[in-house]
Parts: structure tokens; sequence; C-alpha cells
């Protein structure tokens, strides 16, 4: 019993393929426009693609050929896939209770018995004592804990997220990712985020989305360990270099050396990644010399905290100074600096 | 709609206020005019006649039954309109706004040549026995005709900044588009229908021309309150200045009916009220 999904989506340059297990749970991350709420969208029946085939459980949601005018559609309402977004969207006319009954009663299951299980799924959310307030008299994290009973209240097959946390002040996003980890658990669902922690605490598997497209998948801990996409280097706070493997380290594609440990076996001229954490990287005004030590020449373009020590950016690379090291080398974006990491710290992996 | 908080900044220049007020005496003061002019002595006798009684049952009535017709077209044609995505569309829009840019009196011949004796529909009526021109229901269905716009422009505008997003909630949550439409769509924009309804309803009781020209002036049968006040003023002035008072009077019921703040719970579910003529 799986979920699989095949869609394109010319209009926005998007093109994805998926499947999911029955009891996976997998974030989407990626940059803004990458297309990860059209892939909801399109999951959900909210968005029809040129082209593509879905099947959940059994059932068809989609099957959409080229050229060929009638294919299979479900509405969404048949599909069994309830919608999550960043908004709690709770019907402001009626009571907390009864926006999480709204999925039974849809169902066609009776007033009370609906009324019976919508407090069943605000007790599982802690929201027991909400129950008859209005949406506008809940804050945002208790109407999103309420949209969270009510999305499982409708017994989805597969449940989506739309940054469920992005809204939320940060006291309330702790414990609604506390509260998502626990329903999670055990239920098949796709939770898009920006957050590398959402994707750490809830998601079995990571999918990078890029320009429409699946740029890299994995598991989660093991993607972000050995990121391969810049993106996903980013979210896991590393320094990416890709380039050419040679015997000592990495050659990139400007022709900087890099030299590092190779991770596992690597053949000579195949394409790798070079992948450091900034707090690896030491800044210095000159040259530093002495082996095996890598040593480039940056120009500062930003500085910004970073937890208690300055993030030093430069173009795509980045490190870690305390801030009493940044002042006494006058960093200041435009200066031109030395960027110095050693080669034990870098790992070099395949791309 | 609810007024601000006293003592935060508005922000509109003086000269914007000073202008505002001549507006708004241009409207007051022809009411006032007029309101001075009533014979009170004789108000009583005037306003309660058999013929000015008639009249005012007959209005009230039909314009009720135009505004049931309204919410029975509008809802739907306003459905389209906001939520659907056809060819053809903005010209349908245009075309169901007419009613509201065409003189009443031109609404009324286009009616007789529909439902008239010789017209397009009305001779098949004709044949199966139904004769609507000159009758009260050529009253209503007048009515209706330039009500109509009313309905849908207001309804139209609170779907639009309703948004569809809590609709795609709904389908995803297993809801059937009719139970969408029952449950979601129409209690979010409920106010927005209900003053489309009340507006459609004062247009209704102050129609004239499209009456007079599609249903004639029939006492107790087609002849509302405005064809009996423009009746009267030929023989009557003060009868016709007592009755266009009546009329004011219900005019501002039903419009301060429908512009009440909105209670307290329906509060942040109210759409922005957006009527534009």
């Amino acid at each position: 019993m799986t979920f699989t999904v095949d869609a394109s989506v010319a209009a926005r340059g998007f093109e994805v393929s998926l499947s999911l297990g029955p009891a996976e749970t997998v974030a989407v991350l990626g940059p803004n426009g990458a297309g990860k709420s059209t892939l909801l969208a399109v999951i959900a029946g909210l968005l029809r693609p040129d082209t593509g085939r879905a099947q959940l459980d059994g059932k068809l949601l989609f099957d959409l050929q080229q050229g060929v005018q009638a294919g299979t559609w479900t509405a969404p309402h048949r599909r069994g896939t309830a919608l999550l977004a960043q908004e709690a969207l709770l019907f402001p006319h009626l009571s907390a209770l009864e926006n999480v009954a709204f999925g039974p009663r849809s169902a066609g299951v009776p007033k009370g018995e609906a009324r019976e299980a919508a407090r069943h799924w605000l007790a599982e959310v802690g929201a027991a004592d909400l129950a008859a307030r209005r949406p506008d008299e809940l804050s945002g994290g208790q109407a999103q804990r309420v949209a969270v009973a009510r999305a499982l209240a409708a017994n989805p097959q597969v449940l989506l997220l739309d940054e469920p946390m992005a809204a939320l002040d940060i006291h309330a996003a702790p414990l609604l990712r506390r509260l998502l980890k626990r329903v999670l658990a055990g239920r098949r669902a796709i939770i898009v985020t920006h957050d590398v922690l959402d994707a750490y605490m809830l998601a079995d598997r990571v999918i990078v989305m890029e320009q429409g497209r699946i740029t890299e998948e994995g598991p989660t801990r093991a993607l972000l360990r050995r990121p391969r996409s810049s993106f996903a280097a980013g979210l896991a706070g590393l320094n990416l270099v890709s380039g050419t493997v040679t015997s000592t380290g990495i050659r990139s594609a400007e022709g900087l050396e890099f030299a590092g440990l190779h991770d596992g076996p690597l053949g000579e001229g195949q394409a790798g990644v070079a992948a450091f954490p900034p707090s690896a990287v030491s800044v210095f005004l000159s040259e530093a010399h002495g082996s095996p030590r890598n040593s480039f020449k940056v120009t500062v373009t930003d500085l910004e905290p970073h937890g208690d020590q300055i993030r030093v950016r430069a173009g795509e690379l980045s490190a870690d100074v305390t801030p009493a090291a940044s002042a006494d080398l006058s960093l200041a974006p435009g200066l031109e600096v030395y960027f110095v990491v050693k080669a034990a710290a870098v790992a070099i992996y395949p791309a | 709609m609810n007024p601000r908080p006293v003592g935060t900044y508005s922000g509109i220049p003086r000269w914007v206020v000073a202008i505002a007020a001549v507006g708004a005496l241009f409207v007051l003061l022809p009411l006032a005019a007029m309101a001075a002019r009533v014979n009170w002595a004789k108000f009583i006798p005037l306003v309660t006649s058999e013929a000015s009684l008639t009249a005012l049952g007959l209005s009230l009535r039909t314009a009720a039954a135009s505004t049931v017709l309204c919410v029975l077209f509008g809802v739907p044609l306003a459905l389209v309109l906001a939520r659907g995505g056809f060819p053809g569309q903005r010209l349908l829009r245009s075309f169901v706004l007419l009613p509201l840019v065409l003189p009443p009196v031109v609404g009324g011949i286009a009616l007789l040549y529909t439902f008239g004796r010789q017209g397009l529909l009305g001779r098949s009526l004709e044949v199966a026995g139904i004769q609507i021109a000159f009758s009260t229901t050529a009253v209503v269905l007048a009515q209706t005709f330039v009500a109509l716009p009313f309905l849908v422009v207001s309804l139209e505008g609170a779907l639009r900044s309703a948004g569809s997003r809590y609709e795609a909630v709904a389908a995803t949550l297993g809801a059937r588009p009719t139970t969408v439409l029952r449950r979601v769509t129409v209690p979010l924009v409920l106010p927005g229908l209900a003053s489309g309804a009340v507006l459609s309803f004062a247009r209704s009781l102050g129609e004239f021309g499209a009456t007079l020209t599609f249903a004639g002036s029939l006492q107790g049968v087609t002849r509302t309150l405005p064809l009996e006040i423009y009746l009267q003023r030929e023989t009557d002035a003060d009868a016709a200045v007592a009755l266009s008072l009546v009329l004011v009077a219900v005019a501002v019921i039903v419009v301060g009916l429908s512009y009440r703040r909105p209670a307290a719970g329906t509060r942040s579910s109210a759409p922005e009220k957006r009527v534009s003529p």
C-alpha cells in the first residue's frame, strides 16, 4: 500500500516524481518558488497538472496523458488528502468543535457521533478546553492546533502540511512541532518546510526541490551530513564546493584546489564535492602557509550574528569567528581576507 | 465599517471634510425641504387613505417577492462570476450589471417585448394561458430586473474578498461542492448577501419606470407606492409629499438595518462590504 505521484505542470516548470510508504513522513525543503506548494496542490487536487499519474492505496487520484483529452481526475473531496496550511484557516463562523467535526460530518457521520470524534481529536492535540471557542478567540498556536485536529479528524490517507509552523511565534512553534511529532508517528504525511529542525524531528526522509525539480533526496540524517546541493548544504550549515576529484582533494570549476579527506574510495576526475563547517574556517588578513591547509583569498560580503559567533560570509562560503577576532581584524563587507581551513576538516565525497 | 476608536490618527485633510460636508448637505437638504412642505395636520389621513394603504401594501409585497427572486438568481450568478473561469465571463458580468445604468423605462420596454402578448416568450405563455404583462407578476419581474445587479455586485465583492482558500480546505476535508457552498461559502459571505438583499429590496421599493412601462398603473394590481405618488402629484401635492415621506422612512429603516454594526461574534468573519452603486 503506497502512494505514488508523477506530475508535470509546464507553465510552472514543475516536474516531480515521488512515492511514499504507508507510514512514512517526508519533508520537502527548497528555496521559495521551488514548487513545494505546487506539489501539495497537485496531490490535494487543487491544481490540475498537464500530465501525470497519482495513486493512493489502490485509488487512482489522476491519470492525465499528453494529448488525451479526458483523463481520470478525482475531485479533491474524494481523495483523502487533508491539507494543513501556514494559516489555520479555521472556518470563522464555526466553533473549534464544529470545525473539527467538519470532516466527519462531510463524510456523512451523524452530528452527535461527529462531535464525539471532534472531542477525541481536540483532546489528542491538547485543545479539549478550546472546544467552545470561536476561531477569533484563539491565539495563532491554539488555532493551528485545532487545525491539526480538524485535518486528522478527516482521517486522511495522506496528510499534507504546508509550512504549518511558519506563521507561529517562537513560543508556539516548538509546541506545535512536538505535537506534530506525536501525531505524525505512524502516519503518511508530506511536510513542506523551511526549517531544517522540522526535517530532523518530523521526517523519515528529506526531499530537496529546486526550480520545480527534485534535486536531492534521502534519509534526513544522511542527507544533511553529506549534502550534495548547495541548498541542502546551506540548511545543514555547511560550506560546499563542487568540482572534480583529485588525488589530494578536489579542484573547483574556478581552478581552486581543496585538500581534504576522501570519504571512501574515489576515482580521480569524477565529480565530487568538498564540505566543511564554517566553524573550521579561520580568517586571516594575510596568506597563511603550512601544509596541509587550504588558504584562499575571498572578499567579505556580509557579517551577521550566529549564536555567540560572527558569521563572515564571502559569496558562497562562510566562516565563524568570535566577536573579538572580528573586531581585531576590523572585518567589514568589501575587505579582502584569507579563509583558511585544515584539510582534516574537509570531507570529500561524490556529487 | 466599525467606527474608528476615538483618539487615533485619521489622516484626513480638513478640506476633504469640508467638501464631504457639502456633499452630505446635497443629499440631506432636498429631504429636509420636502419634510418642511409636509401638511402635518392632514398627514395621517393622507397616508392612511385606502389608495395609499393599497399602494404601500402592494409595494411591500412585490418588493419582498422581487428580493426573493434576486437571491434565488443572484447568488448563483455571483458565484459563477466570482469563482468561475470561463470564456465570456466579463461579457456576462457587463450584461448582468447593465440594468444599473440602463434607464428603467428601457428595461420596461425590453421586458414588454419579452413577456408581453406579442413578446418573445409572451406568445408561448399566452398559448399556455399565462398572461404576465400588466399584472402583479409583471411588477415583480420589473423590480427584479432592475434590482438583481445590486445583489450580484455586493455578493460578488464579498465572495472575492473572502477568497476561496476556506473552500479549498473544506474540499480537502472531504466536503462535496454543495456541502462547501452550504456550510462554508454562504455563511462566510452572509453579511454581503444580507446587505445585497436589503439593497435589492430598497431598489425594488423605489422602482418606477420599468414598472409603469411593463405593468401599467392599475390600483391594487400594479400601482405601487412610487406610481401612486406620481399620480397624486398631479392632483394633490400634499398627498404626494406625505407618501414620499413614508417612502423615505421605509428606505431609511431598510438601509439602517443593513448597515448597523455587525454583532460581536461575526466581526472577524464579516468580509468588507463593497457596494458600488
